[in-house]
């Protein structure tokens, strides 16, 4: 079955409810609201750097976390699912055509998210000289797009395997929002391990020095990477997962 | 053709399919038959490859359902009128599932126009009746225009009209020479529109056999004769060792005859000579019949009384 006709299909799915359009439209307006706000607060005379700017990206990438796994659950949630693998029975297939599409579109709404909150914060604050001149710059605005590209195939991988919106969201939301951060406080290993922690080294990539990593193992390059990797590999075993269940 | 060959489902300790073969021929519809509880989804689930079976097959035209290229054009299926997202319009829904087996969406108008849900395609399926669910759910069915056909309990809660409805396409589709496989808990039901049944009661196969014979043998159909000659046909009918009773049927004297068949009783009458006035099979309640074979199969038993309020009453 061609590629191009599973995708299709699964963007006929994705674009015929509502939420998945409020949740691409938040995951975008949210960051650029956040920048708005960032360089009102920020006094006029003094600079504010891009990174600063795109500190919002967190709350699209929230968004883009809750769109990717409503994709799945709600399939499961509704029966549509059976009926996708009634069509589609080598399951794998219908599913990597669900988690590409997620994840362009996802990646599309974060350069969209990125480009407009610099846009409106350059827009806004005059002084800053706010642009894409230095490779950190370069990584803070462009950098959300991959950034989101790989948070939806994670939330598609965890939609896959926890199977039911409510507890795929709690994990979702409550990962990277609050386990992450608080790995620091584990004693003496908490700060090493903490950089391994894949939301972290996505932020730490966006953000590079100014991460919460002290002490950062992986270049923000090798960061990206590794953000990729994990994603990669969580959705390999959800489909290994959802190929041997029950549907 | 559906072949199911010694399909086995456990879950846990519980066994919901057991050791089951059956075959569906093209051509007929076949009753899937079986009280509730008894595996007649989980074995469809399984025909569809949704479930894996713990042992056994089940080959569709001789290849494993997982196999099929484009499977919508060869297996249909209506299990759940429910599998559709509520906020999606009948057409979206219909032409996702045309887009993932390569079928053009002329085919989504063509099978809504079918069962007669072009006026509201564009709304939300959330919104349809059991009804027009049920009618949404035979358009996914016949997206494909697949040779064989499956539809579980696809009269469940549907008004008279509704039911016809539903046992016209069935009977249409099998008389276009496809392979229809229909469930149902009840035997009254199946008789009307189901040729062939394949009966199961907790997860094993019961029979699978014509309708007709299915409940001539469960009934124990009887036989009533009509004759003036009344001793005369009762002598020779003993004679033979055929069980003869006698009965008043409308204030006119009959014999009941049973355990044997209406034309050895015509011919054993005209051997003798004796006329005969009528000469017709009776048969008994269906739900009786299919009770009596299915009885040491049922999952759950109702109790025989002495119980209050609902429970177990109709499980």
């Amino acid at each position: 079955m061609s590629a191009v006709n599973l995708i299709s299909a699964e963007s006929i799915k994705l674009f015929s409810t509502r939420s998945p359009w409020w949740c691409n439209l938040l995951a975008m307006v949210l960051p650029v609201g956040f920048a708005t706000a960032a360089v009102l607060s920020w006094p006029t005379d003094v600079p504010i750097s891009v990174t600063e700017v795109q500190m919002g990206y967190q709350f699209g990438m929230m968004l883009v976390l809750v769109m990717a796994a409503l994709a799945v659950t709600t399939e499961y949630r509704f029966g549509t699912m059976r009926t996708t693998f009634q069509a589609v029975p080598g399951r794998s297939s219908a599913l990597l055509a669900k988690t590409a599409l997620v994840a362009g579109v996802a990646g599309l709404v974060g350069l969209v998210a990125a480009l407009g909150s610099l846009g409106v914060a350059s827009v806004l604050h005059p002084v800053s000289d706010l642009g894409l001149g230095t490779a950190d710059e370069l990584r803070a605005v462009l950098g959300v797009a991959p950034v989101f590209v790989f948070s939806a195939v994670i939330a598609v991988a965890v939609g896959l395997l926890v199977r039911q919106s409510a507890g795929a969201l709690a994990l979702l939301l409550v990962w990277p929002m609050l386990v992450e951060p608080l790995v620091s406080v584990i004693p003496t290993v908490g700060e090493h391990i903490q950089q391994w922690m894949p939301f972290v080294a996505a932020d730490h990539f966006l953000r590079g020095e100014r991460s919460m990593i002290a002490d950062p193992v992986l270049s923000p390059a090798m960061a990206l990477a590794y953000f990729a990797a994990v994603s990669v590999g969580l959705l390999a075993v959800a489909l290994v997962v959802a190929r041997r269940r029950d549907a | 053709m559906i072949e199911v060959e010694h399909l086995t489902k456990r879950y846990g300790r519980t066994v919901a399919v057991d050791d089951l073969s059956f075959s569906v021929r093209p051509g007929r519809v076949t009753g899937f038959l079986g009280p509730n509880g008894a595996g007649k989804s989980t074995t469809m689930r399984m025909i569809l490859g949704l479930d894996r079976p713990t042992s056994g097959t089940v080959r569709i035209d001789g290849k494993p359902y997982r196999e099929l290229d484009r499977p919508l054009t060869r297996v249909g299926a209506l299990l759940d009128a429910k599998w559709v997202h509520p906020n999606r319009s009948a057409r979206a829904h219909l032409r996702w599932m045309a887009r993932t087996n390569r079928l053009p969406n002329r085919r989504v108008d063509e099978v809504l126009e079918t069962v007669g849900l072009s006026g509201v395609a564009d709304r939300r399926a959330g919104g349809f009746s059991l009804g027009m669910s049920q009618r949404l759910g035979i358009a996914a069915a016949l997206l494909g225009d697949p040779e064989i056909l499956m539809f579980d309990e696809p009269v469940n809660g549907l008004d008279p009209e509704g039911i016809l409805w539903i046992r016209q396409i069935m009977q249409r589709l099998a008389s276009e020479g496809r392979t229809v496989l229909v469930s149902s808990h009840l035997l009254s039901e199946m008789a009307q529109t189901a040729e062939e049944l394949v009966v199961i009661g907790r997860g094993k196969l019961i029979r699978q056999c014509g309708t007709a014979q299915f409940v001539d043998e469960a009934s124990g159909a009887t036989i009533r004769v009509r004759t003036p000659q009344v001793e005369r046909l009762r002598g020779a009918l003993h004679q033979e060792g055929i069980e003869v009773r006698d009965e008043v049927v409308d204030e006119l004297p009959t014999l009941v005859v049973a355990g044997t068949s209406s034309e050895r009783v015509g011919e054993i009458a005209a051997a003798q000579g004796v006329v005969l006035h009528e000469l017709s099979v009776q048969r008994g309640s269906l739900e009786q019949a299919f009770l009596q074979l299915t009885n040491e199969a049922v999952e759950y038993h109702a109790h025989d009384g002495a119980t209050t309020g609902n429970e177990g009453t109709d499980r």
